[in-house]
């Protein structure tokens, strides 16, 4: 039992960095490149693991402290996700809201590591990051609240078990809806396009690439880490929330989530491929839209 | 009752001694803070006993005054607002035995303890008078010794209009107060609390909204805050954080005590807390984020904190209303825990503020930097407040946080359209409030303690004393300490929690334990987060030693001549929100714009002030005063004219009497 509690953490260590590189290789397909090995990612985070540091003369203690701990956040929040059929290593009334929570934590930490360099590219994008996270907060939470009304609990284990097909015929809409918001907050959260581009090194436009601009070796092995395992767990809550298999065996609901996962990787793939970078201006709207979407899915009957 | 009352008696001794030695500096400076922390030690001892065994004590002596007598009670609901009464006023008054004494020269150190002492004892009054009368005089003193320590240095005009604006404020909110006792003492006869008869409900609607202006003018809830930001930066640091820590939350108290006397609360009570909640909670913040002064900044943030904590009074006053007892329980639990944690945090923000203000002689934000540096405890005590301002786990701003929301999420969701929107509204304002908060906090301490410094303000600055290091890291050990030991906590409240709202007190236990339960796990996972982040910081120094580190400077795109004025500054790390969000904050921007090829000098400029000031009580006292002044023939400055009123109002009077 304490094997498959933890099964999910080691899977979302393990995994989550091939994430990234399917959607890379998405975008390559679509732009007509061969692409990056799949296994890329693994590949830099091994490599910055093996690098020594520099560091601005400027930083303090707290630049050195923020992608440690952003990475120890994400896998303490790995520990309250259940995923297809392994249940979630500690599951609790209201856990919900401290998975939330967490990743703030983690933001007030990326944050202030990226203020602590001094640079005004990086107080920029903190600047930005603070804006849109704050209106995609309530955008998650309030989703979230539907779907806790709709099944009826307030832990995602139990919430995400009653996923069922029956609950797609009959709160179906409250699902899509939410299932909508989550993703614009998902896309928001993690960079991708429309909101940021994950590429682009121009730091006028950049909002997370240009916060971590200082950071080298382990330091910034520790925040690509931990923005895959974000990246991994945030695709859970959609994942979670929508597929509604659950047979009561290991290996089939496990296999279907996964493979959800990879089809979650692709769709964003093709997002980034067909969509171009919103004005930063719009992106308030963006966000806003997806607030919307969640508001209307708690109050529909 | 013997300790409180000795505890009390020897803080008012302390404070007259330290008034009567006001020539000497050291002496009074000790005579008035020891006999505030040994008093507070004192009354701390029964206050904690009587929340945790839910028993109540009372002392009833007769008194001459017309309809007073000298009753106090403590029972479980004062004692949960006298622990931080007591708990902060003493640690502020050993960071302010150091932070006054750079005044000694030429400002009497024992008038300011006198009235220091006087406060407390007040605001100890406050929550355990049971007599209307008493109540207000207690109440009044608290006003008027607050006042005299905002006023500390009168010598600065910011600082008079300041105290006046407070004084104008503080008494509006007595004058509804006075009308609120009026009233519920012409129901009973009598102006004690226990003769309180039950009050019909055409006149309950109308208590209700004499106790929210009253009280809400004391506790800051939009548009009653205006003399928040004034009286704040202008009070010397420990005065502010015993002020926005504690004395605002006497407010609640008020609220909370006149909600326990006027019985079953209607529909709309319900919603008006929370529409008052979510209102002051969002534009709290919003304002605190355009704020460029340290000192504003965090009283614009006792505005949103105490919007938080009357959120959960909303949700616990619905839950009442509905009949659904872990609704109530929760809300009240989530609100009255906050009042708690804010007085921790908050007080330590303020006492981090003074360090700064101390060290650099200015609270302006943009003219500071770097000093983490140079001020390493006032800096880690200031990010330990700052992440549990923004109720972050695992410290305790996130547990008071949690509890509100666990109640809406498990009780409040149900089918009722009623019950969706209150729920809707609870979580929408508390999850923006959320990500307002960090955005402002990161913004602080980012722009105070991070980058380099941006004037010789910053680069001169030192860090703090002694005893002012000593009271902040007392306050910064306690967020954490209440955040891990919740679980605990949470339980004693069972007997507040009754006292508000009359559930069986089986119901509550049962509801606490179970939320005991959920906290304990937040606790466990923190402590791994914590295991963690030590393995890992190990783990990278054991890695990094055998490597090479080079230390360089920040990456500036190759520009040859980086200057300190570069940075992010607050106002432009705050812009795309305060943009955002300017139909509510009508900011006004000042921008010299580029035209030449070779342009000489550019600016910009930034000021938000207040709305509901500017277009709510400017006009207003603008019309009072225009009015008055129809009066003036009446005042023409002539002796012999008012010799004339005298004996015109005697000469009526004595007619009055003879028909």
């Amino acid at each position: 039992m304490i094997i498959l509690k933890l099964a999910n953490p080691v899977l979302a260590i393990v995994i989550a960095p091939f994430l990234l590189g399917v959607i890379n290789r998405t975008k390559a397909v679509f732009a007509g490149r061969r692409g990056q090995p799949l296994f890329q990612t693994y590949y830099d985070i091994f490599k910055l693991f093996r690098k020594g540091a520099v560091y601005s003369r400027t930083t303090s203690w707290i630049f050195r402290t923020g992608p440690l701990l952003g990475f120890a956040v994400t896998l303490t929040a790995s520990l309250l996700m259940p995923f297809g059929g392994l249940p979630a290593a500690i599951s609790f009334n209201g856990d919900l809201i401290l998975f939330i929570y967490l990743f703030g934590l983690m933001r007030f930490f990326t944050v202030i590591s990226a203020m602590d360099t001094g640079s005004s590219f990086e107080g920029m994008g903190a600047s930005r990051e603070v804006t849109f996270s704050a209106l995609s907060e309530p955008a998650l939470l309030i989703g979230l609240a539907a779907i806790a009304k709709c099944t009826g609990f307030i832990s995602l284990n139990q919430m995400f078990s009653t996923v069922v097909p029956g609950l797609w015929i009959s709160s179906g809409a409250v699902l899509i809806l939410t299932a909508f918001a989550l993703l614009i907050v998902f896309l928001a959260e993690n960079c991708r396009i429309p909101v940021d581009d994950p590429n682009t090194h121009l730091e006028l436009t950049m909002i997370h690439e240009v916060m971590v601009l200082d950071h080298s070796g382990p330091d910034f092995g520790f925040i690509l880490y931990s923005a895959v395992l974000k990246m991994w767990l945030l695709g859970q809550v959609i994942i979670g929330i929508t597929v509604p298999i659950h047979t009561h065996n290991i290996w089939i609901d496990t296999s279907s989530a996964m493979a959800a996962m990879l089809i979650l990787a692709v769709l964003v793939g093709i997002i980034e491929s067909s969509m171009a970078r919103l004005r930063l201006l719009h992106v308030p709207q963006l966000l806003i839209g997806a607030t919307t979407l969640s508001v209307l899915a708690l109050v529909l009957r | 009752m013997q300790f409180f009352i000795s505890g009390l008696v020897i803080i008012i001794a302390g404070g007259l001694s330290s008034l009567f030695f006001g020539r000497k500096p050291l002496i009074a400076t000790i005579l008035g803070s020891t006999s505030a922390v040994i008093g507070s030690a004192i009354s701390l001892i029964p206050s904690i006993t009587i929340l945790i065994t839910g028993t109540c004590e009372s002392l009833r002596l007769n008194w001459s005054m017309p309809f007073g007598s000298f009753f106090i009670q403590i029972d479980a609901l004062s004692a949960l607002f006298l622990i931080p009464i007591f708990g902060l006023t003493a640690i502020a008054a050993i960071y302010g035995a150091q932070y006054l004494w750079q005044y000694r020269q030429h400002k009497n150190l024992g008038i300011s303890w006198f009235f220091y002492n006087l406060l407390l004892a007040s605001m100890a009054l406050v929550v355990t008078s049971r007599n209307g009368l008493l109540f207000l005089i207690s109440w009044e003193i608290m006003s008027l010794a607050s006042f005299f320590l905002v006023t500390f240095e009168y010598e600065k005009p910011m600082v008079r209009h300041a105290g006046w604006i407070y004084l104008i404020a503080t008494h509006i909110g007595t004058a509804f107060l006075i009308i609120f006792f009026i009233l519920l003492g012409i129901q009973a006869g009598s102006l004690d609390f226990d003769k309180i008869p039950a009050i019909p409900s055409s006149m309950e609607s109308i208590l209700f909204i004499l106790a929210i202006i009253g009280f809400g003018t004391k506790a800051g809830f939009m548009p009653m805050h205006i003399w928040l930001p004034y009286a704040h930066p202008a009070a010397p640091s420990h005065v502010s954080a015993v002020m926005s820590g504690v004395m605002i939350k006497t407010g609640i108290y008020g609220l909370v005590r006149a909600l326990t006397v006027l019985g079953m609360p209607p529909n709309w009570w319900c919603w008006t807390l929370i529409a008052i909640g979510a209102i002051s909670g969002v534009l709290g913040v919003l304002f605190a984020l355009a704020q460029h002064d340290l000192k504003k900044l965090l009283a614009y943030h006792s505005v949103e904190n105490i919007g938080i904590i009357t959120l959960g009074l909303g949700v616990g006053l619905l839950g009442m209303n509905m009949k659904m007892p872990a609704l109530a329980i929760l809300g009240f639990a989530g609100g009255l825990f906050h009042v708690i944690n804010h007085a921790v945090f908050k007080g330590l923000l303020f006492l981090g503020a003074g360090s700064v203000l101390h060290a650099t002689k200015t609270a302006h934000i943009d003219l500071l930097g770097g000093l983490i540096k140079r001020m390493p405890i006032t800096g880690l005590t200031f990010l330990v407040g700052s992440i549990a301002i923004c109720g972050l786990p695992p410290l305790n701003g996130f547990v008071s946080e949690f509890l509100i929301y666990l109640g809406v999420f498990k009780n409040g969701l149900g089918e009722r359209f009623a019950s969706i929107i209150p729920a809707l509204v609870v979580v929408g304002s508390l999850s923006l409030i959320g990500g307002l908060a960090l955005a402002c906090f990161t913004k602080a301490f980012g722009v105070i303690f991070l980058g380099e410094a941006r004037s010789n303000h910053a680069k001169e600055a030192h860090e703090a004393g002694f005893f002012m290091k000593i009271s902040m890291i007392i306050l910064a050990s306690l967020c954490v300490l209440l955040g891990i030991c919740s679980p605990l906590i949470i339980k004693s409240a069972e007997n507040v929690i009754f006292a508000i709202t009359s559930i069986p007190i089986n119901t509550i236990r049962l509801e606490l334990v179970n939320t005991s339960e959920a906290l304990t796990y937040i606790v466990i996972i923190s402590l791994f987060l914590a295991g963690l982040i030590v393995i890992f910081s190990i783990y990278r120094k054991l890695v990094l030693s055998a490597r090479s580190i080079r230390n360089v400077g920040t990456w500036d795109c190759g520009y040859a001549r980086p200057d300190a004025r570069m940075q992010y500054t607050a106002a432009s790390f705050a812009q795309p929100l305060t943009d955002l969000f300017k139909m509510f904050l009508g900011s006004l921007k000042k921008i010299s714009v580029i035209k030449d090829i070779f342009p000489k000098d550019s600016a910009f400029h930034t000021n938000t002030s207040d709305l509901s000031e500017k277009y709510m009580y400017r006009p207003l006292f603008k019309w009072i005063s225009s009015s008055f002044s129809q009066l003036h023939w009446l005042q023409k400055g002539r002796l012999q004219i008012y010799i004339l009123y005298i004996a015109l109002t005697l000469w009526v009077l004595l007619i009055w009497k003879l028909m």
